[in-house]
């Protein structure tokens, strides 16, 4: 799971031109949004892209995304349990 | 009521450089243009983490602009160029060229539209200006005055930032300026010629 949690991190981070960000300046449960990495909408679309594109996980309901794009670690926990490649 | 308006000042962004007024204020050899506007965004101590988002289109004109504008000014914008957002269509294009894998990025389709520059500037300065942008062929030496005059002595800005940002792949070339009520050079088809 941490490999996994690395590799996500690596993947917003060059999906999203986070230019002066690090894997370990992100840590698993902080916020991607709001407060946190400070992401914001069109962010959230190109993650929804990434996990169809990365791990085969289409996203019916956008809506879902709010709870899985809470921190690296929801994330990691469902593309763990819903990842097709 | 006046006719007359000024160039304040002026930037210049081409072949690895950047010119304000003439003078060189940044320089970076050969590099890509993406390279060469990273090198600059630091050199010029920006710190506006959303500019490594923007298409290189927004980059350039943002970069220019950075030269010239305070936050918060009663400064409309004119804008125009001759490939409109070309560069990114092409780049949003293969995102969807390919049905076997075909994954369009929302952050490249933003951009799609050339006027995405000025309101990347506009918030940064967090102006509520007029704001428009052109396709043209070449430079409107005489539109921009004509324009820029007309957004002045009708009120609808104090000043005007006018620029031609155009850029095609590596192929890329900026010019914008400030023209206000005072100023050296005045506002005309025939200095627009002579500055270009």
């Amino acid at each position: 799971m941490d490999q996994l949690k690395l590799e996500i991190k690596e993947k917003i981070i060059a999906a999203l031109n986070l230019e002066d960000v690090t894997a370990a300046d992100i840590n698993d449960d902080d916020a991607l949004f709001g407060d946190g990495l400070g992401l914001d909408s069109i962010d959230a679309l190109e993650l929804i892209v990434m996990l169809d594109k990365d791990y085969g996980i289409k996203l019916s309901d956008p809506k879902e995304g709010r709870n899985i794009f809470r921190s690296v670690n929801t994330m990691a926990a469902y593309i763990a349990e819903h990842r097709t490649k | 009521m006046n006719d007359r308006f000024y160039i304040q000042n002026y930037c210049e962004i081409r072949n690895g450089e950047i010119l304000l007024n003439g003078e060189r204020v940044f320089s970076a050899g050969n590099e890509s243009f993406t390279d060469f506007a990273k090198m600059a965004y630091r050199h010029l101590a920006i710190a506006y983490p959303k500019f490594f988002k923007m298409d290189k289109l927004s980059k350039l004109a943002f970069l220019a602009s950075s030269q010239l504008l305070s936050e918060e000014s009663n400064t409309a914008l004119v804008f125009a160029n001759r490939s409109s957002s070309l560069d990114t269509d092409v780049i949003y294009q293969c995102s969807i060229g390919d049905k076997e894998a075909w994954y369009p990025s929302p952050a490249v389709f933003v951009y799609t539209l050339p006027n995405i520059c000025l309101g990347e500037i506009s918030i940064k300065y967090k102006l509520y200006s007029e704001n428009s942008f052109f396709v043209f062929e070449n430079f409107p030496a005489a539109f921009f005055p004509a324009y820029a005059g007309l957004l002045i002595r009708t009120r609808k800005a104090d000043d005007v930032l006018c620029g031609w940002v155009e850029i095609l792949e590596e192929d890329y070339r900026a010019f914008v300026y400030r023209v206000g009520k005072e100023g050296l050079i005045e506002h005309n088809e025939q200095n627009l010629n002579r500055l270009i």
